[in-house]
C-alpha cells in the first residue's frame, strides 16, 4: 500500500493521527448505516415481490376480462364510450425518508367519486362495467406497488454507493494513513537515535 | 401535494384505465413511448408503462431512479406478464445485496 507523500515531521504526524481517527469513526458509522439499510431493503424487497405477483395476476385477469367484454360492442362505440372519463384519479404525493434516502409516498385521493362509470348503461355490457370497477379498485394497489418498487430501486442504488464508500475507507484510506503514520514514527525515531549517537561521538572526542 | 397519474401502452390494454380515471397515452412502439415519456415526465407524477414498452427502454428509465418523482412503473399488458418486473427486482437485489434472497428456490 502506497504511503502518502508527506514530510516526516511531528506536525504531520499529529495531523495524520487526527485524520485516521476520523476515518475510523466514519467507517464504523457508514458500516452501521449500510447494515441497517440492507435490513430495511430486504423487508421492502419481500413486500415488493408479494405485491408484484399479486398485482400482476389481478391486472392480467382484469385486462383479459375487459378485452372479452369489449369485443361485444363495436369498437367505435366502445371508443366513444370510454373517451370521456367522469372521474379523475389523483394521487397524494409525499416524500418519505428511509435512512436518508428520499422515497415517494403515495396515496389515492379521488376528488369526486361519483358512481364512476363514464358512459350510459345501454352502450356497454355489464361485464365491461365490472372490469372497469375492478381496474379502479386495483389502482390503490398499483400505486402502492409503484411506491415500493421505486423505494427498492433507490435504496439499491444508495446501498451500492454506500458500500463503495465503506470499502474505500476500509481498504484504501485507513491502511494508507496507518502506513504513513508508521513511516513518520520510524523516521522520527531514527532521527532521534542519530542525534543521540552524534552527541555521544562529540562527547567522546572532547 | 397531489400528482396526476398517467398510463402509456398500446390501445387495448389502457382503455379500461381511461374509464377508471387515469390519463392514457397510446404508443405503438418504444420510440413513441419514449417521446411521450419525455413530454409528460414533468407533468405527471406517476406513470405506468406496459412491459412491452418498458423493456427496450430500461436504460432510459434508469434516469428516473435518481429522484423520488416521477415514479415510472412497468406493468403487464393484456397479453400477460413478461417477467420484466421480476427481472428489475432481481437486478436491484443483486446490486444491493449480492445474494439472492427471494428466488433461490
Amino acid at each position: 500500500m502506497a504511503r502518502l507523500n508527506v514530510n516526516p515531521t511531528r506536525m504531520e504526524l499529529k495531523k495524520l493521527k487526527a485524520r485516521l481517527d476520523t476515518a475510523v469513526r466514519g467507517h464504523k458509522l457508514l458500516k452501521d448505516k449500510s447494515d441497517e439499510m440492507i435490513r430495511r431493503f430486504s423487508v421492502i424487497l419481500k413486500e415488493n415481490k408479494l405485491l408484484r405477483d399479486e398485482v400482476e395476476r389481478e391486472l392480467a385477469d382484469t385486462l383479459k376480462q375487459f378485452s372479452v367484454a369489449r369485443s361485444v360492442t363495436p369498437s367505435y362505440q366502445a371508443e366513444t364510450a370510454f373517451a370521456m372519463p367522469s372521474v379523475a384519479i389523483k394521487a397524494d404525493c409525499e416524500v418519505r425518508s428511509i435512512m436518508g434516502v428520499e422515497v415517494p409516498k403515495l396515496s389515492v385521493s379521488t376528488d369526486k367519486r361519483s358512481d364512476g362509470l363514464p358512459y350510459a348503461y345501454p352502450e356497454i355490457t355489464s361485464e365491461a362495467d365490472h372490469s372497469v370497477e375492478r381496474a379502479a379498485a386495483l389502482i390503490p394497489r398499483l400505486l402502492r406497488l409503484a411506491e415500493v418498487e421505486k423505494a427498492v430501486r433507490m435504496l439499491a442504488e444508495e446501498i451500492e454507493r454506500n458500500k463503495r464508500r465503506v470499502n474505500a475507507l476500509e481498504y484504501v484510506m485507513i491502511p494508507q494513513l496507518e502506513e504513513t503514520i508508521k513511516y513518520i514514527k520510524s523516521k522520527l525515531d531514527e532521527n532521534e537515535r542519530a542525534a543521540v549517537i552524534r552527541l555521544m561521538k562529540v562527547k567522546n572526542k572532547a | 401535494m397531489t400528482g396526476k397519474i398517467a398510463i402509456i401502452g398500446d390501445g387495448d390494454s389502457i382503455t379500461v384505465f381511461k374509464a377508471a380515471g387515469v390519463a392514457t397515452f397510446a404508443a405503438e412502439n418504444e420510440i413513441k413511448a419514449k417521446e411521450i415519456l419525455r413530454k409528460i415526465a414533468k407533468e405527471y407524477k406517476i406513470i405506468f408503462l406496459t412491459e412491452e414498452l418498458a423493456r427496450p427502454l430500461s436504460t432510459f428509465l434508469k434516469r428516473f431512479d435518481e429522484e423520488p418523482y416521477p415514479v415510472v412503473l412497468g406493468i403487464p399488458s393484456g397479453s400477460g406478464s413478461t417477467g420484466y418486473g421480476t427481472e428489475c427486482l432481481k437486478n436491484a437485489m443483486e446490486r444491493a445485496l449480492g445474494v439472492d434472497i427471494l428466488f433461490n428456490d
